[in-house]
């Protein structure tokens, strides 16, 4: 079976982020790019499924500019067969929306039985490209999901969704679209051979034009970027724990109003 | 007159709107308001209840449009989707909104794909401006807000529960009640079984006014009685750190941060927990935060509005008793 894991490169969690002189992006300078954490799970568990089964391909694909290739590289590291760059200039300011569609054109070609996502991107946090893309293919999607199995002959996926309160068990027909939840797996680390084995893999290259679409104005589009308010300084309640705890509840009480 | 805002239900699946409707709701009546237009309701659920209706009804929704049929449970985006769409095609609403949970950030995305719209998730400010709509939301682990804005409509947004005002209830307030006929689809995910997990007694994480939180400086699983005591006390949600959770302390479901659940109680109460900014992505829009933790260093205390420094294992149960003793008055 084929499988195809979409990828985002995002800037690593401890990074600090800068407003840009545009005040609509972020300054890229100095930032750490890592794979979305959620994505990591999506890859892992591509090829788990791939070694189960003993025999399929893992394709990484995923959209945004040049560097976004050592992203690929290093799904390709940990043991994807092969990846897909979608670069161009008239995605500078794709939405989720556009994103999903160049994703859903590459699906289409490519025809896998699983696309596989990340919950959600941890530079935007929509959270909504998965569904977008499943809805394009008109196919079925299991998002946050904490468990899978492929059946044997590879026509179902049974995933576990998490829910509010707990976990729903469903079965699905493929082709269908599942989105990574944490939880699912420990994603590996990728071996020396990963790594060496990755530099002679395929990255191929897609521009818009390739898949039929032209650049476009965004549906939603960023104003500008903030940064976050001031919070009023705190104050630390001295005193013995029984003192300072009966003066955090009185002030939680009568300065806060918090209970 | 212009174009409606529409609120997506989210319910207990009992027949009841959850809560935070009243957010969404109120939300809308005062954009919609401001722009001679009426916030609406739209439930899609396999049985809604007349007081459920009245819910709406008094939380500001003028009309709801219920769409209510067996094949809508258990939920399912693929069903849900071309439903709703082909109403809004009919009706042209305005706006779209829905409250952040599991379900309707998945529904939402999916139906603004269909629609051709723009979805701004997990937001927490909407604000008219010159015929515009701009939502805020947070990006980059909540470290910066981002303003964004649509070129059409439906404008779409999911909105983080314990942001927005809630609407004061409108009591005898009613809304008319629309049963559309639309085109039932077919669906192709069966279910299979529910796991539900055994019921806390405490409120789910996400929609909790009040938030007791641990970290690693609990120690160990057994520890989780403490802030559970606490909780119950003040009718608060349990929910912990990474690192707590990675140990195995907690349940994933129970992770607040970047990787985990993000939560916006009007209290939030953090033991044992350094702060690390992963944690506090899923945290720092809580109104108040109150820290607990015995190194004075801790980066926590720069987002706290009150902390004490000290060890959690003896103050935490004399918060309890304090509450305990304010609350019983
Ligand atoms: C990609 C990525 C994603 C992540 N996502 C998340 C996430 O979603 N959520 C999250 O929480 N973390 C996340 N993390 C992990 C995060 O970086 C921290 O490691 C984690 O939050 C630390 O948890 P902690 O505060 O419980 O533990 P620690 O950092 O070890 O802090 C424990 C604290 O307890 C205090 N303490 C110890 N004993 C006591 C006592 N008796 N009384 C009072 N205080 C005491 C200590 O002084 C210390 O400050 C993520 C990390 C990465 C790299
Ligand atoms: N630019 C991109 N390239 C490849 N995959 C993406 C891209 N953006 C989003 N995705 C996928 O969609 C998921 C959800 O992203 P988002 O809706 O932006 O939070 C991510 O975890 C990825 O799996």
């Amino acid at each position: 079976m084929k499988i195809l894991v979409m990828i985002k490169q995002v800037p690593d969690t401890a990074t600090q982020v800068k407003i840009g002189g545009d005040g609509r992006t972020i300054d890229t300078t100095g930032i750490t790019w890592i794979v979305s954490p959620y994505d990591e799970f999506a890859v892992e568990e591509a090829l788990r499924i791939k070694e189960k089964r003993g025999q399929g391909e893992v394709v990484a694909v995923s959209l945004g500019p040049e560097r976004g290739k050592e992203a690929l590289r290093s799904c390709l590291a940990m043991g994807a067969d092969r990846a897909i760059h979608f670069k161009d200039a008239a995605w500078d300011a794709a939405d989720t929306l556009m994103t999903a569609r160049a994703l859903a054109a590459v699906i289409k070609q490519e025809a896998p039985g699983l696309a596989l996502f990340g919950r959600q991107a941890i530079d935007d946090d929509m959270g909504a490209v998965a569904a977008q893309v499943a809805e394009l293919l008109g196919w079925p999607c299991a998002s946050w999901i904490m468990e899978e199995a492929v059946d044997g002959d590879g026509k179902t996926i049974r995933v576990g969704r998490q829910v509010e309160g707990g976990l729903e068990i469903f079965d699905l027909p493929l082709p269908a679209v599942a989105s990574a939840q944490k939880g699912l797996n420990e994603p590996r680390y990728p071996t020396l051979k990963g790594i060496m084995g990755a530099k002679k893999k395929e990255i191929k290259e897609v521009k818009a034009s390739d898949i039929g679409m032209a650049a476009e104005p965004p549906v939603l589009s960023v104003v500008k970027l903030e940064s976050l308010p001031p919070r009023p300084p705190g104050r630390i309640i001295q005193g013995e724990p029984a003192e300072a705890a009966k003066e955090l509840v009185r002030a939680l009480r009568e300065d806060a109003k918090a209970i | 007159m212009a174009g409606a805002y529409w609120c997506m239900v989210e319910d207990d699946r009992q027949g009841a709107p959850k809560k935070v409707m009243a957010e969404v709701l109120g939300e809308a009546s005062r954009l919609a308001g401001a722009a001679g237009a009426q916030a609406e309701a739209v439930w899609v659920t396999d049985k809604a209840t007349p007081e459920g209706l009245k819910q709406l009804g008094e939380w500001g929704a003028k009309r709801i449009w219920l769409l209510e049929n067996a094949a809508f449970a258990p939920y399912r985006a693929e069903v849900w989707t071309p439903a709703v769409a082909e109403l809004a095609g009919k009706e042209s609403p305005q706006a779209i909104f829905g409250p952040v949970t599991t379900r309707q950030r998945e529904f939402m995305a999916r139906l603004a794909a269909r629609l051709g719209a723009g979805l701004s998730a997990d937001s927490t400010g909407l604000a008219a401006e010159g015929g515009k709509l701009v939502a805020t939301r947070p990006v980059y682990a909540g470290k910066l807000l981002s303003k964004m804005t649509w070129s059409k409509t439906p404008w779409m947004a999911t909105l983080r529960p314990n942001v927005f005002r809630p609407a004061d209830p409108q009591a005898g307030a009613s809304a008319a009640v629309e049963k559309p006929s639309v085109t039932i689809p077919g669906e192709s995910m069966k279910l299979v079984e529910r796991k539900q997990e055994a019921a806390t007694g405490l409120p789910e994480l996400t929609e909790a006014e009040i938030v007791v939180s641990g970290g690693r400086g609990l120690k160990g699983p057994e520890n989780f009685v403490i802030l559970e005591e606490l909780a119950k006390v003040i009718g608060a949600a349990v929910g912990a750190s990474r690192a707590a959770v990675d140990a195995g302390w907690r349940p994933h479901r129970f992770q607040i941060g970047q990787t985990g659940r993000t939560i916006s109680p009007k209290l939030y109460l953090g033991f044992g927990i350094s702060g690390a900014i992963q944690h506090l992505a899923g945290m720092r829009t809580s109104k108040v935060i109150c820290a607990i933790n015995k190194d004075p260093e801790a980066p926590i205390f720069k987002i706290a509005d009150y902390g004490i420094v000290g060890d959690l294992f003896e103050v935490a149960p004399l918060l309890t008793q304090e509450f305990k003793g304010l609350l019983e008055k």
